[in-house]
């Protein structure tokens, strides 16, 4: 097992602080011991751009010097073991992690040209931007249409009643759940069953107009036929968004995402296109978590 | 149990993995008798050995069943992925080509019966010594292939393909030295045509061998053979313009 070139040139005039990424043979699988981040790490026009990301809960390092961009609508799922660092940055995304306590991020992450990291930005718009859905669905003790609405009301995104009714309409339509509640707008959210709560929080998710929505393990609390629904409209929302999703379960991932990451305490392990990724990873590591010989 | 395909937490996987690897080679063993039987049959003329290999079609069939059913049983319940995918569609393509050889030892059985029992005179031994030659080399590339198989060694299946051409070249130089003797005796032309068709079977015997070696390369680095050759083609074509 080798690598056929070394990892730590810095070419890279656009990332000057970063190497760049490290080109495999295609028959070699790098060892156990190497943690630098194999694949495709940069991709052309990303969404959003990270560079040299830490992240530490107090003297605790949970995220280690991380670079990764990520596409202009497409799916990325991150995968790992638990306690890998994937939840922590996806939450770095949207910067959720300014609401723990004693937790600090440095590096870049870039969105339209500026870092989100800055004290500058206003997180407010940014999670409407960069919204989030969450393992536990978590609909609001509202009816379904003030779920919905809610969001689109304090962001001022609709001028009267009427635009807003179209917003949570069109929400609920992209969400898939439309059909299902359409009938009963005024019934607690709670009420719905698991899938369609979950589908109703993506409603609320869409309706802020965001450009990229990040899913913590969307569908691990749900059962197997609302998880195909979910799916199934991860695939038809990438048209119009840009999704990072982390789940626990690769064939999750190798169903809905173009590129996956896998994550290994705290490290970038490999990038690349799903079907690689799942076929013929390149790095030991990836491959024992994939196949199950992980631990 | 190979050592690439086992390791995994859930201990059962491994088994399933080795059980389907052995039911593999326990084909491939079959299969080389097969045709190892078959030969004997022509060249030696013992037609017990024919019905022998005639007879035994049934009990390949039979392996190559359960090992079908083994490959589904694996891919429902395990999902596998990276290398336990690539070892299972292997596994899956070498079964096909070993029952494409023993279909080529069946027909060199028959070619042995029909010569032996028809009651006409039997071939010659300079017709049948071409039959030797390439039953020898068929018969190191079944056995080169099914030692790899075993093995899952990838290096030294690169090296069983840089030599994908010996039983090619083999056997044209067999239809030119058949063509030579039906020129000198017409009367040859019956047990010639019957010698070309087990020259044919011994070639494509070789084929399948060959794959062998290219799915143990795609098992191990997950690098598809066929599209270097493919590459390698194209190259030559634009080459040639």
């Amino acid at each position: 097992m080798e690598i056929v070139e070394d990892s730590h040139k810095t070419t890279n005039l656009e990332h000057p602080h970063v190497a760049d990424p490290v080109h495999v043979s295609k028959t070699a699988t790098v060892s156990r011991e190497s943690r630098e981040t194999i694949g495709d790490i940069f991709v052309d026009d990303p969404r959003i751009s990270c560079r040299d990301v830490n992240v530490y809960y107090g003297e605790k390092q949970a995220i280690k010097n991380i670079s990764l961009d990520i596409g202009k609508n497409e799916v990325i799922a991150m995968i790992g073991p638990s306690g890998c660092g994937k939840s922590t940055f996806l939450r770095c995304l949207n910067r959720m992690n300014d609401t723990i306590i004693g937790c600090r991020v440095t590096g870049d992450i870039n969105m339209d040209g500026q870092n989100i990291n800055s004290k500058k930005i206003d997180v407010v718009p940014l999670r409407a931007q960069v919204s989030m859905v969450f393992q536990k669905p978590n609909p609001f003790p509202k009816s379904i249409w003030e779920n919905v609405a809610f969001g689109p009301r304090i962001h001022g995104l609709a001028n009267n009643k009427a635009e807003l009714d179209e917003i949570v309409v069109t929400s609920l339509k992209k969400a898939g759940l439309w059909e299902e509640v359409k009938d009963r707008l005024d019934q607690p959210g709670t009420g719905l069953s698991g899938g369609q709560q979950q589908r109703l929080c993506i409603a609320r998710t869409i309706a802020v107009g965001p450009e990229v929505i990040l899913m913590d393990e969307p569908c691990s609390a749900l059962d197997p036929i609302a998880t195909a629904r979910v799916e199934d409209l991860i695939d038809e929302l990438r048209e119009q968004y840009t999704i990072a999703i982390v789940t626990h379960s690769m064939q999750q991932a190798a169903r809905v995402s173009q590129r996956t990451a896998y994550f290994h305490l705290g490290d970038l392990i490999e990038v690349g296109e799903t079907n690689q990724i799942f076929t013929n990873p390149r790095h030991q590591l990836t491959e024992d978590y994939i196949t199950g010989r992980f631990g | 149990m190979h050592k690439v395909l086992e390791g995994h937490t859930v201990k059962r996987f491994d088994g399933e993995l080795g059980h389907l690897h052995y039911l593999i080679l326990e084909m491939g063993g079959l299969v080389l008798d097969q045709v190892r039987t078959s030969l004997h049959a022509l060249v030696d003329e013992d037609t017990g050995a024919a019905r022998q290999v005639l007879e035994r079609e049934m009990r390949v069939t039979e392996l190559g069943l359960r090992v079908d059913e083994e490959l589904v049983k694996v891919i429902a319940k395990r999902g596998p992925v990276a290398r336990d995918l690539r070892a299972v569609v292997s596994f899956s393509k070498a079964v096909s080509d070993l029952e494409r050889i023993d279909e080529n030892a069946q027909r060199i059985a028959q070619a042995a019966l029909s010569m032996y029992e028809s009651g006409s005179n039997v071939p010659s031994s300079a017709l049948l010594r071409d039959v030797t030659i390439m039953g020898a080399l068929g018969v190191e590339k079944l056995e080169a292939g099914l030692a790899l198989l075993d093995t899952l060694d990838s290096d030294a299946a690169e090296n069983l393909l840089v030599k994908k051409r010996e039983l090619d070249q083999e056997f044209q130089s067999c239809l030119r030295r058949l063509s030579t003797f039906i020129l000198e005796d017409a009367r040859l032309v019956g047990h010639s045509i019957m010698i070309t068709l087990v020259l044919r079977s011994l070639e494509r015997i070789g084929d399948h061998a060959q794959n062998l070696a290219e799915y143990v390369i795609y098992l191990m680095r997950g690098e598809d053979v066929r599209q270097r050759e493919r590459v390698s083609e194209e190259e030559q074509v634009i080459g040639g313009q």
